[in-house]
């Protein structure tokens, strides 16, 4: 007798083929939408929300993309996974990891329909991306020692991240912002303290980088514009009403003069407030919340320069540039540590006035002024340099460097092609399947580039069958050049991360055998 | 269906609407849940032994589970069915009692009601079949216990502990690195296990998991870890020998209970209650630095005046940190958890030799490490993976593993695996079965058949000819009278278990036995279901 229901209403079960058709095929699509996008000549896309205001996104970034689709589809959303992940971990690779995660699927599909058992696909799979790991590593470069050649490489791995991106036309002088900001980190991979801030206006050259630090605020009216020497105190207080915290307290009243009594007592204590604060010896005040009127214009009187509603970040970023501590009582004015700046001063950029705060003593933090044509160009700069930026502040901390332009590739392809052949059984067709992935993302550079992909593979081949070959992807002239010479590198850490990722999530996928979807939970329509 | 009449002619109504119900009686019942319970058993059958396949569940919620672990794929599978319930309560208690072995006690499960139908067929009473299955789990259940070994292990030689947690893992997606592993959980319940009184609480085991790294990466930590960091950004981020005082009192003005209201309506007033609430928070933080606390951990939110005070006196702190993290906190560090500021004695604080703040990745992402604890019995392990079904599953692994662990500590009994614990029952059973007059012995040789259904699912998963490969090793067996021989599901060339290294807990075993004839029996003795209508 059949069961005649197993499961709630709309919950569906699929089974083996079918299942296993069901996560390549949408593992697949999601490789090939963000395949067009990889590399120097890659396209970008344009991503509509369906959110109010329908607003646009133009982007190059796999991260970005893949994030913004609403995928049902639970093998893609594994993918989508994955370039999360690799965009948290390492800011850069997102195209490639699942690019090559949908490669290895799309070869494993091939083994399966040969009736290869999954499971044999994945132990070989083990073995070949072991296998390309040790490749890559004993091909690594490291000149950590030589600050030098090591300054060199950054540029080198910053030029290269930005090739792809919308930056690309500017890429060197984009690579110098990146690789100061980064240096002057000294080591820590803290990106909080580089502040971007995006003007409209001026071209994409405009954009620079800021030693001390710019705040997108306006001074007060009446407040001095320029302070030299400046004791700042940076403070998350209550500057409008201070409400009385303690639970159940409430004001009743029973006459007007009353009110008016209540009202003079608070006015008195936020000038006491105040006063406390000016006796800091003090003459400049950032304050995380509101200022009101009243004790703005106080500040004023007393030739402060007050600074409301600077967001959270800000005053971090101010309390670690200026050296000072945020401060929310001011009852020990001798032991609070104020900031110190050289100058304090107001100043345009484009159309707007920012607050900008020069020979700040700590050298850690600093400003990046992005300017461009658009709100969307300058969106896409963003996140390219913030790309950039994450894989340089990456990779002074693991400094292992490899090249560019399908030259990791390519050393991995040839070791895990040697693998395949002394490997015996049937393993081997899978350890050969996975060197056909690999060898996928050149491919894609090449036809993302116009060019003529096969003949191109072909030649590299050729070109790294002789030993410590540094043969890529030249796209520019569209052939095989030296990576080496022509100053391509890419982190190391990015490429294993990239490996290894894709390899597990491809893995994962090819283990399941089984989709149970649930009922889609009830929600209370409000459309 | 008889109806009763009364005198006027009108029937009684014994069921409320009883024709808009749908009722199963006699044989069509119990035939109708069997199908049910071996529809559930055959989802799970191809995830058993080491070759087995994951499934992927999508909740109600679009999220995504991928795994191999029969009580999860069982719990998240949304199954609507009466029977299908009772199933994956059976995985449930399985996963509660042992921790692992989930999905081998529904693939038994449904091994027996498969041959319980037949025998049905074959116009068997089903308690009679009960009752067979019941005699033959109780000698299959004795069958374990003789030919089980002890193995000995101590605190200094864990190689045979790491050896069975192997065994379990290696069903699992981790099998890639299933030896590092399974020192982790091992370690870890060596660290906390109380080797006296062989009982382990796992409790003090936390896993923690975290997106980014390679699995390799996963480490033990003695010490713990919590995904918070310290709630001023300017505080120290690495404290040691730290004295830490454990709140579970908001630095906050006070709250009462009882309802009350304080009116203000004269400036003084208004004056006095400033002070008071000023004097509140000097207060608390002034105690906390009195003791000699060097770090606050508290459940609660701070205010930011309270904040900027703890800070300014040079006194770190963790806000938000949830209950379980500060028990555990608690028992690492062997300080008391303290409800209020008045009861704060520096007896109370719990000491740790380095407590720092670790960032991951490029995001915000830090977390609290507390190390060197004073009482190092509450462990870490800290799981990392490509993405966050990764980690989800290592976790669960890693939770089998521990499990298995302290299975061994309390009970070192070992039986063989890869199916050869049941082809040796299936034979006991099956020379028993003579020895019984009466119907049962139809239904004492069914279950020895069904016995023999985990080692031909292992065969079939691994992709050999089952009825082949399970008749040879059972021909073995009794050849060589050896109860140690299996399937040899890794292609390692021999068959002998014990040559592998396969073993399986016997207390996991008798429990599957166990657990799986009690659901079966259940479900045999229902002879009429009656379902609501659709609604």
């Amino acid at each position: 007798m059949a069961v005649e229901r197993l499961f709630k209403d709309e919950a569906t079960e699929e089974k083996g083929e079918r299942a296993r058709m069901a996560s390549f095929v949408g593992a697949m699509a999601i490789a090939d939408l963000v395949k067009t996008t990889l590399g120097p000549k890659g396209m970008d896309k344009i991503l509509q929300s369906t959110g109010r205001g329908h607003s646009v996104t133009v982007t190059n970034d796999g991260a970005t993309i893949l994030k913004s689709l609403h995928i049902d589809n639970p093998a893609a959303k594994v993918l989508i996974d994955i370039s999360k992940v690799q965009d948290d971990e390492v800011g850069d690779g997102t195209t490639s990891v699942v690019v090559l995660a949908g490669e290895l699927l799309r070869e494993a599909e091939k083994l399966v329909a040969t009736k290869i058992h999954p499971m044999t696909i994945i132990s070989g799979y083990r073995m070949a991306a072991d296998c390309a790991r040790s490749a890559l590593l004993e091909r690594v470069m490291d000149n950590k020692e030589d600050a030098e050649k090591f300054r060199s490489d950054l540029m080198k791995i910053a030029m290269t991240t930005l090739s792809s991106k919308i930056l690309s036309q500017d890429k060197e002088h984009f690579a110098t912002l990146a690789v100061d900001a980064v240096m002057r980190l000294k080591g820590s991979t803290n990106l909080e303290s580089i502040q971007i801030i995006k003007k409209a206006g001026g071209s994409l050259k405009d954009s620079f980088l800021d030693e001390g630090f710019i705040l997108d605020k306006k001074i007060g009216l009446g407040q001095p514009k320029r302070i030299e020497n400046a004791n700042i105190l940076v403070a998350n207080t209550a500057m409008d009403t201070d409400k009385v915290k303690i639970y159940g307290a409430r004001v009743r009243v029973d006459s007007m003069a009353k009110v008016a009594q209540i009202e003079g007592a608070e006015k008195e204590k936020m000038r006491e407030k105040v006063q406390k604060i000016i006796g800091h010896g003090i003459n400049c005040f950032v304050n995380r919340q509101l200022i009101y009127n009243f004790p703005e214009e106080l500040f004023a009187d007393a030739g402060i320069l007050a600074i409301e509603h600077a967001d959270f970040d800000g005053i971090e970023r101010l309390a670690l540039v200026t050296g000072g501590e945020i401060a929310s009582t001011f009852d020990n004015p001798e032991s609070v540590k104020l900031g110190h700046c050289k100058l304090i001063e107001e100043i345009m950029i484009g159309e707007d006035k920012l607050i900008h705060f020069s020979g700040v003593e700590m050298g850690q933090a600093c400003t990046i002024v992005l300017r461009g044509a658009s709100f969307h160009v300058l969106d896409e700069a963003e996140r390219s340099l913030h790309d950039a930026l994450c894989v340089l502040s990456q990779t002074v901390n693991d400094s292992r460097v490899l090249l560019g332009g399908g030259w990791p590739e390519m050393v991995m392809a040839k070791a895990v092609d040697e693998l395949a052949r002394k490997t015996p059984g049937k393993k081997s067709h899978a350890i050969d399947a996975f060197s056909r992935a690999l060898l996928a993302i050149p491919t894609t550079i090449a036809d993302n580039a116009g060019l003529d992909s096969a003949e191109l593979i072909a030649q590299l081949r050729a070109e790294h069958h002789k030993e410590n070959s540094n043969a890529g992807i030249d796209v520019i002239t569209g052939s095989v050049g030296d990576m080496g010479e022509l100053g391509i590198s890419e982190a190391f850490k990015v490429k294993q991360a990239v490996l290894l990722s894709a390899t597990e999530a491809a893995e994962m996928i090819l283990r399941v055998d089984e989709i149970i979807t649930c009922a889609p939970r009830r929600r209370e329509d409000r459309m | 269906m008889a109806l009763a009449f009364d005198e006027y002619g009108r029937p009684f109504i014994i069921l409320r609407e009883q024709e808009s119900k749908s009722r199963l009686r006699g044989l069509d019942a119990q035939k109708s849940n069997i199908a049910a319970g071996v529809a559930v058993s055959r989802i799970l059958r191809t995830s058993l032994g080491p070759k087995g396949m994951d499934k992927m569940l999508q909740s109600p919620d679009g999220d995504i589970t991928i795994t191999n672990d029969g009580a999860t794929i069982l719990e998240q599978m949304d199954v609507d069915n009466q029977i299908g319930k009772l199933m994956v309560e059976l995985s449930r208690s399985q996963d509660y009692e042992i921790g692992d072995g989930t999905t081998g006690v529904v693939v038994m499960a449904g091994a027996l009601l498969e041959q319980a139908e037949r025998l049905l067929e074959r116009g068997i009473h089903p308690i009679r079949v009960a009752e067979g299955f019941e005699i033959s789990s109780r000698i299959a259940v004795d069958h374990l216990e003789q030919i089980a070994h002890k193995f000995d292990f101590s605190a200094t030689n864990i190689e045979p502990l790491v050896q069975t947690c192997m065994t379990t893992l290696s069903s699992k997606i981790v099998n890639r690195c299933k030896r590092s592993l399974a020192e982790i959980a091992v370690k870890g319940v060596m660290a906390v296990a109380d080797l006296e009184r062989k009982d382990v609480n796992l409790d003090l085991i936390k896993v923690e998991g975290k997106v980014g790294g390679k699995l390799e990466d996963t480490e033990l930590i003695y010490g713990i870890i919590v995904d918070k960091d310290m709630s001023h950004p300017q505080m120290p981020k690495q404290i040691e020998d730290a004295k830490i005082a454990i709140l579970t009192c908001p630095f906050e003005p006070p709250k009462p209970k009882t309802k009350h209201k304080v009116d203000i309506d004269t400036v003084e007033k208004f004056q006095t209650l400033r002070e008071q609430e000023k004097k509140y928070f000097d207060d608390m933080v002034q105690r906390c630095k009195d003791v000699g606390a060097t770090l606050v951990i508290c459940q609660w939110g701070f205010d930011d005046e309270a904040n900027h005070l703890l800070m300014h006196r040079n006194l770190p702190a963790v806000r938000w940190v949830g209950g379980v993290e500060l028990e555990l906190i608690a028992i690492a560090t062997g300080g008391r958890i303290v409800p209020r500021f008045q009861e704060l004695t520096p007896e109370k604080l719990g000491k740790a030799g380095l407590v720092r703040e670790k960032a991951f990745g490029t995001t915000k992402d830090r977390m609290l490490y507390i190390e060197h604890c004073a009482n190092s019995k509450a462990v870490t392990v800290f799981i990392r993976g490509g993405n966050k079904m990764m980690i989800e599953e290592t976790k669960r692994s890693i939770h089998d593993a521990l499990c298995v662990a302290r299975n061994l500590i309390r009970n070192n009994s070992i039986v063989y695996g890869g199916g050869a614990a049941e082809i040796s029952c299936s034979i006991a059973v099956e020379a028993a079965a003579d020895k019984y007059p009466g119907v049962e012995q139809y239904a004492i040789r069914a279950f020895a058949d069904a016995l023999d259904s985990v080692p031909m699912a292992l065969a079939e998963n691994s992709g050999l000819q089952p009825i082949e490969t399970v008749s040879a090793v059972k021909a073995q067996q009794i050849k060589e009278n050896n109860p140690c021989c299996g399937i040899d599901c890794n292609d390692a060339g021999t068959n002998d278990m014990r040559e592998q290294n396969v073993f399986e807990t016997l207390i996991g075993k008798q429990q599957q036995i166990l657990l799986a004839t009690q659901v079966v029996k259940m479900i045999l003795k229902i002879d009429d279901v009656i379902s609501p209508s659709e609604y």
